[in-house]
């Protein structure tokens, strides 16, 4: 082979190269272009905007850490902050048992099953606006069929009927409308992990003697150990970042939340587009991207751990 | 012995089924409440004594009043324009770089990967600011159009359809190759084909994501005429607090469409959930 020919080769494949890049490029450009103009670039900007002060009009000022020092003063953010943990640690344990709870019953042959299943998850598609409005009828402080039924059945006094979108009581609130929500989809998580637990251990365990709780204390729950922490990654993340249903369920008619029931991302949304307090609003969104973050990584190294296994 | 087992069987059958009722009677209570309550007076709604399910002379009238007290099909209008062209935008784009992602080599790859993958564990509620100043900048403050862009490039798509795109044999296109055909011919008449299941799944996420959404068309969409019905039915709740009967009419009808495509789809949702929770 001459010099000629194999700098044409040389040439050629490289124009097959490029040709080929061009057609991959081509095929990414429509959703990458959407995608970095409006996910990368805003992302790149919030971690600016932390450390600014700004109102979306006047000059812009840099200040430093200034925002987050002002956070650890800030009673509102420490309260939103508060109860989003609490609710976090109310909700995550609650749904994982009953999520659990109703993939082990549901995964036994009985009649129905389809239909079950598919009711647990009516909670989970239904519209937010249309199921809250029925919860507040329900738990509805004076009207109320539940105040009712204390009422009436367990002659609870009036002046005592709890008011449950107010107070202590509304966090509870939230916790019990999430579990709501929420446990028809994680059960299906579950139901998928149960799927890969193999049948011989179970008969091997019906031969030495165990009981219906011992296989699911012995078998059922160590086999389902990486989905049980999977599911716990994702329902902490997603209790995170909870805003209409606080909003829905405890924000009255004017859409606002008090001390007790203020979770960060409402207290985003408001500095933000109520008081424009931009930079400081990117401040608590750094908080809540520190928590997400430090979620995720535990959930890595889980998962490193898991496979190993 | 036999005999003991048997009872001691179906006596565990009976307390299973208990159980599974009690469960399903909490699931859909709050739904026949809606039901019930869209066709009573606003005064029998918390009619406690005696509580009836299906009023001797239903209102029927709550489900046309809807319409006229506020511009309820103006809502429903944009949330069917939102939903439909997100998820068809969604899908086609998301397809089309899942492909490249999969199936072709190229400058770059690994890295354009990397930046999708990394902003799967950045919760949109992060930037959202950032993101609405940006947004308003380029004039797109109070337009459907904002909501398009804002939902319709999603890095979980990709994901999604990558990982169905992955199991797909290489040889399949090499194959086509081969023959001749070209990359977008492979793409259109062999992977879309073959990823139907991908895109049910895909399709049912983005659907009752879109048409549920809240925040997002909060903050974006501000004057009456680009309201959602999310919005609009939130807006309608906050006007007319005790007007029980309508909100729940309203609610009703909010729950409809999504509940049909739901219906449709199940399967895939169940699947696309369950993949999740292996693959993780």
């Amino acid at each position: 082979m001459d010099a000629r020919t194999s700098e044409m080769l040389k040439k050629s494949q490289k124009k097959r190269n490029i040709k080929r890049n061009l057609i991959a490029y081509s095929f990414i450009a429509p959703n990458f272009i959407g995608f970095a103009v409006f996910t990368l670039i805003p992302m790149v900007f919030a971690f600016m905007l932390a450390f600014l002060e700004w109102d979306g009009n006047n000059p812009i000022k840099f200040v430093g850490i200034d925002n987050f020092r002002a956070l650890v003063y800030d009673k509102f953010f420490i309260a939103s902050l508060k109860n989003t943990i609490i609710y976090s640690i109310g909700t995550v344990p609650l749904t994982l048992a009953t999520s659990l709870f109703l993939a082990v019953v549901l995964n036994q042959e009985i009649k129905g099953r389809a239909f079950f299943r598919t009711l647990g998850f009516f909670p989970y598609v239904a519209s937010l606006v249309a199921v809250t409005s029925v919860w507040t009828m329900i738990f509805h402080s004076s009207k109320g069929p539940v105040n009712a039924i204390l009422y009436y059945v367990f002659k609870v006094p009036k002046d005592k009927l709890p008011n449950w979108f107010a107070g202590n009581l509304v966090l509870l609130m939230l916790i019990l409308f999430s579990v709501w929500r929420f446990m028809g989809y994680y059960m299906v998580m579950f139901l998928a992990g149960l799927q890969t637990i193999p049948r011989e251990l179970y008969e091997a365990g019906t031969i030495d003697g165990a009981n219906s709780w011992q296989k699911f204390r012995y078998i059922t729950l160590p086999a389902l150990r990486p989905t049980t922490f999977l599911v716990s990654v994702m329902l902490t993340i997603n209790c995170f970042k909870i805003y209409d249903i606080a909003v829905m369920l405890a924000g009255g008619s004017t859409n606002t939340l008090s001390v007790s029931s203020m979770v960060l991302v409402y207290y985003i949304y408001q500095n933000a587009f109520n008081f424009w307090k931009l930079g400081y609003s990117s401040a608590v969104a750094m908080v809540l991207f520190v928590l997400v973050f430090v979620i995720t990584l535990i959930q890595f190294r889980g998962q490193a751990k898991y496979a190993n296994e | 012995m036999l005999r003991s087992n048997r009872g001691i069987k179906i006596f565990k059958n009976i307390i299973l089924y208990l159980i599974l009722l009690i469960m399903a009677a909490i699931t859909i209570l709050p739904f026949l409440w809606m039901l019930s309550s869209s066709v009573k007076l606003d005064r029998e709604v918390f009619n406690m004594n005696p509580f009836v399910w299906i009023p001797k002379n239903p209102r029927w009238q709550n489900y046309a009043d809807i319409w006229t007290k506020v511009p309820f099909f103006t809502f429903v209008k944009n949330t069917v324009f939102l939903t439909v062209v997100v998820t068809a935008l969604q899908i086609l784009t998301s397809s089309f770089a899942a492909y490249a992602f999969a199936k072709l080599d190229f400058k770059f790859k690994n890295r354009l990967f990397f930046s999708y993958i990394a902003t799967i564990a950045m919760p949109w509620q992060v930037y959202m600011v950032p993101q609405f100043l940006m947004m308003r900048s380029f004039g797109l403050n109070d337009k459907l159009l904002a909501i398009i862009c804002l939902q319709a490039f999603s890095a979980f798509g990709v994901f999604l359809m990558r990982q169905f795109y992955l199991s797909i044999p290489d040889s399949l296109c090499e194959a086509a190759r081969i023959d001749g055909m070209s990359e977008y011919g492979i793409y259109l008449k062999i992977m879309l084909p073959l990823s139907k299941p991908a895109i049910a799944t895909l399709t049912i996420f983005t659907f009752v994501f879109t048409w549920n959404d809240y925040l997002g068309p909060l903050i974006y969409l501000k004057s009456q005429h680009k309201k959602t019905i999310q919005l609009g039915l939130k807006m309608f709740i906050n006007q007319y607090s005790s007007e029980y009967g309508l909100i729940m009419a309203g609610s009703v009808l909010s729950l409809i469409p999504v509940i049909i495509v739901f219906l449709c789809l199940q399967k895939y949702f169940v699947e696309g959930i369950a993949s999740t929770g292996i693959k993780g």
